[in-house]
C-alpha cells in the first residue's frame, strides 16, 4: 500500500492551469491538445470521450454531451425548459444589449439557458440531473439558473431521489446586477431544504468551476466529484495574480490542488465518471 | 452642528459646497460671531448638501458608501448596542480581523451581532485586510450563527466589505466553500437573523453574512454581483468606463429594494452617514426595534421558512 516513493520527498505537481478562454474545443476536422501538443483527427478525440488520447487532457464538453455521458440511454426528460432570462436591469454593455446577447446565444446554441435540468436514469437508479453549459454566456449564472436549479432541488424532494449537478461556470452573470448575486443564496437554501429532507446531492466539477457558483451548491455536494485537471476556484486565476502581483504556483486551483486540501472528494477521468457516480446511487439507495 | 464641518475631504461632486464651507470658516473665526449670518450659511449648506445628496449618480453613490469618514461597524455597535463583547476567532484556523463577532444586548435583549470592519489607520487597515475577508471570517461568523441558535438568540449582520480576498490562502482553504456553507447554513438557521448594509455590499463577500430574514439597506450605501471598476475592465475593457459600469450595475438601495433583495431603506443623516453618525445609528436602532420585535414573536419553523421562500423568490425569468 506503499506510496510511489517520489511522493514522500516531492511536492505534488498539478497540470498547468489554464485560462477560462485557452481550454475550449477547438474546431475543424484536425484538433491540438493544448498539454501535450499533439495533433489528432476530432474524430478520434470524440471517440475518446473528448480526452486527449495522448496524455488524458480533459477537454471541455457540452451539456447535452454529458447528459448522454451520464444518463442511461433514452432515460433523460428534460424539465423546467421553458425558464429563459429576465433582463430586469435593461443592461447594455460595450458591444451589445444584454437582450440581444440571450436572444443570439439561444439561437446559436438551440438552448434556452446555461443549464439543462431534468430526471434520468443512470445505472437504472433514478436521478435529478442538472448540467451547466459553458459556452452558453460562460456559464454565468443569472436569475433563469438559479431557478431551475432551485426547481431541480425541489424536484428531488417531491421524487425522493438524488440530484446529480455539473458545474461548469465563469461566475455570476452580471448583467443581472444584484439579482444574480442572489442565486447564489437562492440555490444553497434550495440545497437546504433538500439536506433537511435527507436527500442525496453529488456534486461534479468541471472545467472551468469559478466564482458565484463555486461559492454556492457546486461546493456544497454530500459527494463532490470533480475532472482531471478541471480549473475550480472562487477567484479566477489572473484576478488573484492582479491582487498578489506574483504568478501563481504550477497547479493552482485544479482539480487535484482542490482534492489534496480537501475540499473535493475524488479526481474521477470521465471514462469512469458514470460508474462513480452510479455506485454512489447505489450506496444511498441500499 | 452636524452641518459644518469643513474638514471633510469632498469628492468632486461636493465642490459646490466648498466656498460655504470657506465662507462659515471665516465667521467661525471672527469675534464675536454674528450667529445670524453663520445660521444663514449654515442654512445654505443643508440646501446644497440635500440637493448633491438627492441627485447622486451609482457611481458617485460607491464612493460615498466607501467613504474613509463612514461609520464602520465598531462605530455603529458602540452607538446601537450595549455590553458588546467581542469574540474572537472561528476555532478552527485564526481570528480574522476583517469580521467581528460577539455578544450585546439590545434594549436589555441578549443578540449576537457579526460585522464586517475595515480599518481607520494604515497599521488597522492592514490587520483587517481593508475589510476583505479570508475564509476563516465566515467560518468565524457561522460557528457565531450556530452559537445564537443554540442559545436562540436573534441574530443582526452589518455588511461592509469590498468583497471577499481573492488570494492564494484563501483558495486554499476555499473562499468557495465557506461562503457557500454559509448561505445554506444562514437559510436554515432557527434563529431570527437581520442583516443591515451599512456601507458596501460587496458581491459574495457580503452575502456570506447576508441571507437574512429581513434585510436592510443604509441609503447610501451600495450591494453588488462586482464592483463597477471590475465590471467596466471585463465588460468595457477598461477600468475608466466605471461610471459607466455603475449605471448598468444600479448598485443602489432603490433597486434593491425594487426587486425585493432588500425590504427596507434606512435614511442617513443629511449629506451622508459620516456627516451624521449618530443620526444615521439611531434610525438604524428604530428599525432593529421594530423588525426584532416582529421576527421574535415567530416559532423557528416559520422563520426557516420565510427566510428560505424569500431567497426562493428572487429572481427575474421570462416563460418561454
Ligand atoms: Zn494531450
Amino acid at each position: 500500500m506503499d506510496a510511489p516513493r517520489s511522493t514522500w520527498f516531492e511536492k505534488p505537481k498539478y497540470q498547468n492551469v489554464k485560462s477560462l478562454e485557452e481550454n475550449a474545443l477547438p474546431t475543424g476536422r484536425w484538433t491540438k491538445c493544448p498539454d501535450c501538443s499533439e495533433v489528432f483527427l476530432k474524430k478520434q478525440l470524440e471517440e475518446n470521450l473528448n480526452v486527449c488520447v495522448k496524455c488524458g487532457h480533459h477537454f471541455r464538453i457540452g451539456a447535452k454531451e454529458r447528459i448522454r455521458l451520464l444518463a442511461d440511454e433514452g432515460t433523460f426528460r428534460e424539465k423546467f425548459e421553458n425558464i429563459g432570462a429576465g433582463d430586469p436591469l435593461v443592461f447594455t454593455d460595450a458591444k451589445e444589449s444584454y437582450k440581444d446577447k440571450i436572444r443570439n446565444t439561444v439561437k446559436k446554441l438551440k438552448m434556452n439557458e446555461g443549464v439543462i435540468t431534468g430526471t434520468c436514469r443512470m445505472g437504472d437508479f433514478p436521478a435529478v440531473l442538472a448540467v451547466m453549459e459553458f459556452s452558453f454566456l460562460g456559464g454565468s449564472m443569472g436569475s433563469a439558473i438559479g431557478e431551475k436549479i432551485y426547481q431541480a432541488m425541489l424536484l428531488g424532494i417531491k421524487n425522493k431521489c438524488p440530484v446529480v449537478t455539473v458545474a461548469a461556470s465563469g461566475g455570476a452573470r452580471m448583467h443581472e446586477g444584484i439579482l444574480s448575486l442572489m442565486q447564489m443564496a437562492k440555490t444553497c437554501a434550495g440545497l437546504e431544504r433538500l439536506g433537511q429532507n435527507r436527500v442525496p446531492y453529488i456534486s461534479i466539477l468541471t472545467d472551468p468551476t469559478t466564482g458565484g457558483v463555486t461559492a454556492s451548491f457546486a461546493s456544497l455536494g454530500d459527494v463532490i466529484l470533480a475532472e482531471p485537471g478541471a480549473l475550480i476556484g472562487f477567484a479566477g486565476p489572473r484576478v488573484i495574480e492582479q491582487t498578489i502581483r506574483q504568478k501563481l504556483p504550477e497547479g493552482f486551483q485544479t482539480a487535484e490542488f482542490l482534492r489534496d486540501h480537501g475540499f473535493v472528494d475524488r479526481v474521477v477521468p470521465r471514462a469512469e465518471l458514470k460508474q462513480a457516480v452510479v455506485s454512489l446511487l447505489q450506496f444511498f439507495a441500499s | 452642528m452636524a452641518e459644518i464641518k469643513p474638514e471633510l475631504a469632498l469628492f468632486d461632486f461636493e465642490k459646490p459646497l466648498q466656498p460655504l464651507y470657506h465662507k462659515a470658516e471665516k465667521l467661525m473665526a471672527e469675534v464675536p460671531v454674528n450667529e445670524k449670518k453663520l445660521a444663514a450659511v449654515g442654512a445654505d449648506i443643508q440646501k446644497v448638501t440635500a440637493k448633491i445628496y438627492k441627485g447622486l449618480n451609482n457611481w458617485q453613490l460607491t464612493q460615498v458608501a466607501r467613504h474613509v469618514a463612514r461609520p464602520y461597524s465598531l462605530d455603529y455597535i458602540g452607538k446601537i448596542f450595549t455590553d458588546w463583547q467581542e469574540l474572537h476567532g472561528d476555532r478552527n484556523f485564526r481570528d480574522d480581523a476583517s469580521t467581528v463577532c460577539g455578544v450585546a444586548r439590545f434594549d436589555g435583549q441578549s443578540v449576537v451581532v457579526v460585522g464586517q470592519q475595515k480599518g481607520r489607520s494604515t497599521e488597522e487597515n492592514i490587520r483587517r485586510n481593508f475589510g476583505y475577508p479570508q475564509p476563516e471570517a465566515y467560518r468565524k461568523a457561522l460557528r457565531f450563527f450556530k452559537f445564537a441558535e443554540k442559545f436562540n438568540k436573534p441574530v443582526v449582520t452589518l455588511i461592509d466589505t469590498p468583497g471577499a480576498f481573492p488570494g492564494l490562502e484563501g483558495e486554499e482553504r476555499s473562499q468557495g466553500e465557506a461562503i457557500a456553507r454559509n448561505l445554506r447554513e444562514m437559510a436554515g438557521l432557527r434563529v431570527p437573523i437581520i442583516a443591515v448594509i451599512i456601507g458596501e455590499g460587496g458581491s459574495g463577500g457580503a452575502l456570506g453574512i447576508g441571507v437574512a430574514n429581513k434585510v436592510l439597506m443604509l441609503e447610501y450605501s451600495v450591494y453588488s454581483v462586482i464592483s463597477p471598476e471590475s465590471c467596466a475592465s471585463i465588460l468595457w475593457r477598461s477600468s475608466d468606463e466605471k461610471i459607466i459600469a455603475a449605471k448598468a450595475l444600479k448598485n443602489d438601495a432603490k433597486t434593491a429594494l425594487k426587486f425585493g433583495i432588500i425590504d427596507e431603506i434606512i435614511p442617513e443623516g443629511l449629506g451622508g452617514a459620516h456627516r451624521d453618525p449618530d443620526g444615521t445609528a439611531a434610525n438604524i436602532r428604530k428599525s432593529l426595534k421594530r423588525e426584532l420585535a416582529e421576527l421574535c414573536a415567530k416559532k423557528p419553523e416559520e422563520l426557516v421558512d420565510e427566510r428560505i421562500a424569500k431567497f426562493a423568490a428572487m429572481g427575474v425569468v421570462t416563460d418561454l
